[in-house]
């Protein structure tokens, strides 16, 4: 029984999978992808509005205010969870962002005379350094978000609740409290700081919208973390195999809590950026956004089944429903067909993929 | 094994009995492994190997007895702490992601990296040759940044094996490792079971396999209705008697 280990290996029997077959190339995000540039391109000839500068920063505007909350929810869905409650999360998150904006501008409300008070003509004059309210309204609402997600990880990773019902139940929840707090009415961002909020999440940098500036930064970080860190690896490997996670000693709760607070965090920062561009956060906002935020992330390549997905995949979804959504205004198409094209396209793309994986 | 018995055993299970409910899995067995040393564990199914190699690994607690593991008791509640003390697995359904790659598997749990200030980023380098180099050890063509997805049952079965031994385990056990692949890769990880013979590793094999168990192992022991019925040397039985205990033809030896 003596097997030779002295020579050297050789792959004689185990070819190299062709470079197109491998990565990016035999993947969803592909195909979706290359379906986005075709898609650009016919709207090129399709509409000569398409690529002028004004709708191009419409359309980077536009399909920003949902990615950023797309790059979370594809942290979760990598896991092999989901998070229904990132529209409601969007909408609390930008609530309680305004609403401790202005309350601490407003002398005589509590808390209000650490940052602001009444001049001796009556106004209104910041005490402390310019800025330092918008931090703290800012923090105020990402704090409201981590909490949520907290909860969310909680009931999942530790008590074992289904993801669906207990996002489901959070969907709910976040919303009402938001009704709540607000009273049913909207608040609105005010006060001194009010100026800086407005030129931080609805102006832009060289022409660049801001909000799609934050987006390519986080998306940039996401890379990172995802293939370059062992918290990447571990989300990936959970979603691949639970059951080998948790026998290799990957700390699996912790992972899922976390996973499930980052997509909390992005939706409350998506919501702030949104109430920003709004210049309001109506009680009503962002509804039924998880759902466009699903799709997207679906479109783009990650499977709901967990283990697939990344930042590319989620902005190109994102970029898609936006580039259709505005081909349609353009070619002035019944804007009500926009929905039922993108749950047309929902299943083009997870079927493309399913053929794909059954050829090879 | 006279040379062996004046060791101390690596493993020494003492009185482990397990009971689920009503049912009696496990009964008064008490084993010694010793370092080096290949024990093959038989039985059929519900015999209550899988149990035991649980208890050893650390996923249950048992009902009664002791595990001593290098000569002090220890008590697992995870199987982490089992691999803390240098007790690995290689399960039969080989515990692996298939939408990684190979070096990423082999790594899992313990991924190298490489500090950036204060980031710890993954250093894929590293692990892909390392990666390499222990699969070439199993002289397993299989290479590091292929998916796991895309490959073959021995190439799987190289993959888990070869996690065993990034870590100074002193004792692996194999579940199946030879039951879903080709001849020729029963042969390369029997050959591997030969050099962490040499390296001083103690391997539990559980098998039904009996060539390989008489190929490899130097003591075989072979567990019926939750009970160990013999504990033999390998040069002092045959595959006949072995098959019979396993039945129960004979009762005990």
């Amino acid at each position: 029984m003596s097997v030779p280990m002295e020579a050297p290996i050789s792959f004689t029997n185990v070819g190299r999978v062709k470079w197109w077959q491998r990565g990016i190339f035999a993947s969803q995000t592909g195909y979706v992808l290359l379906a986005l540039l075709m898609l650009l391109v016919v709207m090129h000839f399709a509409s000569p509005y398409f690529f002028t500068e004004g709708n191009m920063q419409n359309v980077a505007k536009n399909f920003s205010f949902i990615a950023i909350a797309t790059l979370g929810v594809t942290f979760v869905i990598i896991t092999g969870g989901i998070d229904l409650s990132v529209g409601s999360m969007m909408c609390f998150s930008a609530m309680i962002t305004s609403m401790v904006m202005s309350g601490l501008s407003t002398p005589g409300m509590p808390g209000a005379e650490m940052f602001v008070h009444l001049a001796a003509d009556g106004k209104t004059v910041v005490a402390n350094v310019p800025g330092l309210i918008l931090i703290v309204s800012v923090l105020a609402g990402l704090v409201t978000a981590l909490i949520v997600g907290l909860v969310n990880g909680f009931c999942i990773a530790v008590l074992g609740l289904s993801p669906f019902v207990t996002t489901l139940g959070m969907l709910s929840i976040v919303r009402g409290l938001g009704y709540v707090v607000s009273n049913g009415r909207g608040s609105f961002p005010g006060g001194p700081d009010a100026d800086y909020f407005y030129a931080l999440t609805s102006g832009d940098l060289f022409g660049v919208p801001a909000p799609f500036i934050y987006l390519v930064i986080l998306a940039a970080v996401m890379a990172v973390v995802l293939h370059h860190t062992s918290f990447g690896r571990h989300v990936f490997a959970l979603g691949g195999n639970e059951k080998a996670a948790e026998l290799t000693g990957i700390p699996v709760v912790r992972v899922k809590i976390e996973v499930y607070v980052i997509c909390a965090l992005a939706a409350g920062l998506q919501g702030i950026i949104i109430s920003g561009w709004l210049g309001s956060a109506p009680a009503n906002m962002a509804t039924s956004y998880e759902l466009n935020v699903i799709a997207a992330a679906v479109i783009g390549g990650a499977n709901l089944a967990g283990g697939v997905g990344g930042p590319l995949g989620a902005i190109v979804g994102c970029v898609l429903l936006e580039v259709i959504r505005n081909g349609l205004v353009l070619a002035q198409v019944n804007s009500y067909w926009q929905q039922t094209l993108v749950g047309v396209i929902i299943i083009l793309a997870v079927l493309v993929d399913r053929i794909r994986s059954r050829v090879t | 094994m006279t040379d062996a018995t004046a060791r101390q055993p690596v493993l020494e299970l003492t009185g482990i009995g397990k009971e689920f409910g009503a049912i009696r899995a496990l009964h008064g067995v008490d084993m010694q492994v010793f370092p080096g040393e290949v024990v093959g564990l038989m039985g059929d199914n519900g015999a209550g190997k899988s149990t035991l190699v649980k208890i050893i690994a650390g996923n249950f607690r048992p009902s009664h007895g002791e595990i001593r593991f290098d000569g002090s008791a220890v008590h697992f509640t995870r199987p982490i702490d089992a691999r803390a003390v240098g007790i690995e697995v290689v399960y039969q359904d080989l515990a692996l992601a298939d939408n990684l790659t190979a070096a990423a598997n082999v790594f899992l749990g313990r991924e190298l990296k490489r500090r950036f200030g204060p980031l710890a980023l993954l250093d894929h380098k590293a692990m892909a040759s390392r990666a390499l180099e222990l699969f070439g050890e199993l002289r397993s063509e299989t290479r590091p940044d292929d998916l796991v997805k895309q490959m073959s049952g021995g190439q799987r079965q190289a993959v888990a094996i070869a996690r065993t031994r990034l870590s100074n385990a002193k004792l692996v056990m194999m579940d199946e490792p030879t039951a879903a692949i080709s001849v020729r890769q029963v042969e390369q990880v029997l050959g591997l079971i030969h050099r962490l013979k040499e390296q001083g590793v103690a391997v539990m094999l559980i098998s039904h396999r009996m060539p390989d168990v008489f190929a490899v192992c130097d003591r075989v022991i072979v567990m019926r209705r939750g009970e160990k019925r013999a504990d033999k040397v390998i040069a002092e039985t045959s595959p006949e008697e072995v098959t019979a205990l396993i039945t129960g033809a004979k009762e005990a030896a």
